[in-house]
């Protein structure tokens, strides 16, 4: 089947890529980027392991075509960290927490946290439950997770709070 | 000594040992998206292979035609059962002592049974490739009521065993037939049920369901034809005895292979046993020349990898009118599906189902259990738990609710009249099994005081007054469950899983610096096993967890182990580290006797050190120790600090729980929502006390999704109907409630340590304390028993049936 050039940026970097049309963006990050973090865990978009931020959105990655993301930003589990390797507060938190075991829901949980954080950053317990209804995961029974999602929404907005 | 000096009880802090809620080492790379999962493996020139798959439950094949697919660019072969019969690796043995089909002969037994591996340049290609393959079916009447297995008008099934009278568990009564397991004293339990003043019947049915683990099964084999080395690296729960089994069936010398598991996405007994994928992969990279992937995508997952449960009990049980249980009788019926391919230890082809007197006390007790063959999927793995632990829990806790309205008696009354006595322990069972340690009462107080138990039966008054009355449409439901888990296979001399032991084992070397690696024979799927194994070692051998790697998962480095399943991994491998730790103790105990000139006697040990007694100035470290054992000639020592230790379990543990659950049901739509949900774990010594509260949450999580609402069905047709994540339930944050936890702690007298195992107690317990509420909602109403799920869907039509819908 013919290929297509696809331009976008992961990450913070402009990258390209061929690309069959019917190619899912899932599997041109994984196998063409070789960015391996976001995991594929259904073939119904209902696990959410799959989760990347694409333009300023959560996407289940499973669920667009390579072509479709063309030209857009895309950030995945590989990017939330700072340039320097400081991890995120949220990477943090799960640590802390033990909002994780097997680890493979992880990736996609972490994205997603991520930025229900920047649409809500002092979300209730049961906006975070909702805001993560979309990801499944089956080790923690989630009430570790929902843990380390409040104590990143805390550290994130400290300082802030302390500048104001 | 100055002060500067930390004390032993600052220096035992700083080694993260047991007790201690250190932070996971694992999660570093999993938050960073850096885990090292199967399909992330990439190899130069790899290859793709996909499977075609049976479309019919039962049906006869007439013929196959490969020619469109191979003549598909980048499609280089086409497997099928032709060709795997000139390897004889047409059939592979289970673990359950039957063969099961690598690609479909004759006949197709399952709807998703394997017929053809298509081996392509990518994934994209390969999934061409199986819609290119045209398979010519005549379809037969499928079997799918596991009652209806033994008829004589039933179709048979296996025709590739249908005149073996003798099957690997005794003989067989009929084609369709596999074993029958007896149990306990049938006369005894006769006469006590004919002289019993109150006997209840049930039939408890615990449906078809599926692990599930977040990652799918696949791996990636790897035929190096210049050496003649086999690699393969996949989702294996048990990576030697996988090597053994390849080794057998695809006569290259053990040796020769290595089989890798990586990180595993969750296993929960999904991961257990061994799948056509895997006998194809190997046959395509040898057939290829290169290296080649399979990875099962989720429906195939649900449809066609090991389920579990789908055991249909009748029971009896008798007892005074006051409430003693004088016996308990069960026949069984279970459905094995097309092959018998559960995993339990070949003695036992009902698992350990016989536990099923639970935590009671009852003097006599008999089951029986027939497996057949249906048109299903194999399996019959333990879902998060003990072989066949969860049935058997389920059967007797749900018996005792049942006791308890025919008695008209409180059910946590009726458990607690009837609970094994503290001082009964070591307590032998009417079927044989020896209890090593409990202390049941303790923990049901606990946990009846912990939720107000009799407030709630208060207000549970209340609320059937005020429904009777009209002014609710809820109806408030009480679950008590109490459970006796039997973990930790097992001793050698009863349990095997193809003639190897269920020993495991621990090999540790000491670093010359004073740091360590150890290596197990089981391996992680989650449960942090590098982080607790750590633990073990630092207490040990006085080590800090954080200087101690531990390793697993890769057969030609790790020592012999049969894997993690049915939470054998602390009872077993955990005890193999702590063995391990203390030969290395014992040796660097020689070399601190030769370097303070003393005796060995002279010396103790406290927490990282050997003392001289009486003066406790005079000391060697361990991290002195290790350097001297590598640098200093020692009179009649070896040089180096390494030990490996196989343990051989001299029994199971027995962990137990007291599960409290209260819900909330709103007759009109059948939602059911879980307002409270208590669990008291009782799992021996606590190694880290904030993973096993993981490990309790996830256990519940899933006990949930069990009870209301996972369930795999199959059509008259044989069509199996919802594997997909469309309809399969997996709770989501929404529908999980907020987990209480408790604990109390009796640990296990046989285990080094002390400790039982955890991960899969809270599902054996959660569903019976989850379905025990949903059944009790409805009590009062006459309701004796309704079967899970409890989906909304089921509940509806429960109180729909009692009359109380518009
Ligand atoms: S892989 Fe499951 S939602 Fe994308
Ligand atoms: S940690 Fe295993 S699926 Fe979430």
């Amino acid at each position: 089947m013919g290929k297509t050039h696809v331009k976008l940026t992961v990450n913070g970097r402009e990258v390209e890529g061929l690309a069959e049309p019917r190619t899912l963006l899932i599997h041109f990050l994984r196998d063409e980027l070789e960015l391996t973090g976001p995991h594929i865990g259904c073939d119904t978009s209902h696990c959410g392991a799959c989760t990347v931020d694409l333009n300023g959105k959560s996407i289940k990655s499973c669920t667009i075509f390579a072509v479709q993301a063309s030209g857009a930003e895309i950030t995945t589990i590989e990017g939330i960290s700072g340039a320097d390797g400081t991890l995120h507060a949220l990477q943090d938190a799960f640590k802390e927490h033990h909002g994780l075991q097997c680890g493979f829901c992880t990736p996609g949980m972490i994205t997603r946290a991520y930025r229900l954080l920047q649409d809500n950053p002092n979300p209730s317990e049961e906006e975070i439950r909702f805001g993560i209804s979309g990801n499944l995961c089956r080790c923690t029974g989630y009430q570790n997770i929902v843990k380390a999602i409040q104590t990143a929404a805390r550290e994130l907005s400290a300082p802030k709070e302390a500048a104001e | 000594m100055n002060e500067q000096t930390p004390t032993p009880s600052e220096r035992a802090e700083k080694l993260q040992g047991l007790g201690s809620s250190r932070k996971r080492v694992e999660d570093a790379r999993f938050t960073q998206g850096k885990g090292n999962y199967i399909d992330d493996m990439k190899l130069p020139g790899m290859l793709f292979g996909d499977f075609v798959r049976s479309i019919y439950g039962h049906a006869r094949i007439t013929s196959i035609n490969k020619e469109a697919a191979l003549a598909l660019p980048g499609v280089l072969a086409v497997i099928t059962v032709e060709d795997l019969k000139p390897l004889k690796l047409d059939y592979m043995p289970t673990l359950a002592g039957d063969v099961q089909a690598v690609l479909a002969g004759d006949k197709v037994l399952f709807q998703g049974q394997e017929v053809a591996f298509v081996v392509a340049e990518d994934r994209y290609i390969a999934a061409d490739a199986v819609e290119l393959v045209e398979v010519e079916y005549q379809e037969l009447p499928a079997l799918v009521d596991p009652f209806k297995a033994m008829e004589p008008e039933a179709p048979v099934l296996r025709e590739d065993i249908k005149d073996k009278t003798e099957g690997a568990h005794g003989p067989r009564k009929n084609p369709n037939h596999i074993f029958t397991w007896e149990a306990g004293d049938a006369e005894a339990t006769e006469t006590a049920l004919d002289q019993a003043e109150v006997v209840a019947k049930e039939l408890i049915s615990y449906q078809r369901c599926h692990p599930c683990p977040l990652e799918t099964c696949g791996c990636v084999a790897s035929m190096d034809k210049v050496n003649g080395k086999l690699t393969v690296w996949g989702t294996f729960q048990a990576p030697h005895a996988v090597r053994t089994v390849a080794s057998l069936i695809t006569n290259i010398p053990e040796h020769k292979i290595r089989i890798v598991s990586p990180d595993i996405g969750g296993g929960f007994g999904n991961k257990v046993g061994v799948y056509p994928g895997y006998i194809c992969a190997i046959v395509a990279s040898i057939v290829t020349g290169a290296p080649v992937k399979w990875i099962e995508d989720r429906i195939e997952n649900l449809s066609a990898t090991a389920f579990a449960r789908d055991y249909h009990m009748k029971g009896e049980i008798g007892a005074t009118r006051d409430g003693k249980i004088t016996a308990l009788r069960c026949y069984a019926i279970a459905d094995h599906g097309a092959f018998d391919a559960c995993a339990d230890p070949t003695k036992f082809p009902a698992g350990f189902f016989s536990i099923f007197t639970g935590s009671y006390d009852i003097p006599a007790a008999f089951l029986s259990v027939d497996g057949v063959y249906t048109n299903k999927a194999p399996g019959g793995v333990a879902y998060r738990c003990s072989f066949r632990v969860t049935e058997a829990s389920y059967f007797i806790e749900r018996m005792i609710d049942v006791l308890a309205r025919e008695l008209n008696m409180d059910p946590a009354e009726l458990r607690m009249k009837n609970f094994i006595k503290k001082e009964q322990f070591p307590y032998t069972s009417a079927t044989g099994w020896e209890y090593d340690s409990g202390d049941y009462q303790t923990a049901m107080d606990k946990a009846l005081q912990a939720v107000d138990y009799t407030g709630l039966r208060t207000e549970q008054k209340a609320n059937r007054e005020a429904f009777e009355r009209g002014e609710t449409r809820k109806l408030m439901g009480v679950g008590v469950a109490f459970f006796t888990e039997i973990v930790g296979a097992g001793p050698v001399k009863n349990c095997d899983i193809l003639g190897l032991g269920m020993f495991d084992s621990c090999e540790i070397r000491i670093h010359p610096t004073g740091s360590a690696i150890a290596r197990l024979g089981t391996i992680s799927q989650g449960q942090g096993h590098a982080t607790t194994f750590a633990q073990i070692l630092a207490s040990e051998i006085g080590i800090a967890a954080e200087n101690i790697t531990v390793e697993e998962g890769d057969t030609d480095t790790a020592p012999y182990g049969l894997g993690t399943y049915g939470s054998r991994s602390t009872p077993v491998a955990g005890a193999a580290a702590a063995m391990a730790g203390r030969k290395i103790r014992a040796k660097a105990q020689m070399i601190a006797a030769y370097l303070l000139e003393v005796h060995d006697n002279d010396l103790e040990w406290e927490v990282d050190r050997f003392v001289v007694k009486g003066a406790p100035e005079r000391f060697k470290t361990m991290t002195e120790l290790a350097f001297a054992a590598y640098n200093q000639a020692i009179p009649g020592i070896e040089p180096g600090l390494e030990a490996v230790s196989y343990y051989d379990p001299p029994n199971m543990t027995y962990p137990f729980g007291a599960y409290i659950c209260v819900v909330d049901i709103d007759v009109d739509t059948g939602v059911t929502e879980i307002r409270r949900f208590y669990a008291l774990d009782d799992c021996g010594t606590r190694i880290n006390p904030m993973i096993i509260e993981g490990q309790v949450h996830g256990g519940l999580t899933e006990a949930l999704a069990i009870a209301m609402g996972q369930e795999i069905t199959y059509d008259e047709l044989g069509n199996v109907q919802g594997a997909s994540l469309l309809d399969y339930f997996m709770p989501t944050a929404v529908e999980t409630p907020h987990w209480e936890t408790d604990s109390t702690v009796t640990p296990s007298p046989h285990h080094p340590i002390g400790a039982k195992g955890v991960g899969e107690s809270p599902n054996v317990g959660g569903v019976s304390a989850i379905s025990n509420a949903v059944n009790d909602a409805f009590a009062h109403l006459g309701l004796k028993h309704t079967a899970m799920p409890h989906d909304h869907w089921r509940v509806w039509k429960t109180a729909q049936k009692l009359g109380l819908t518009g």
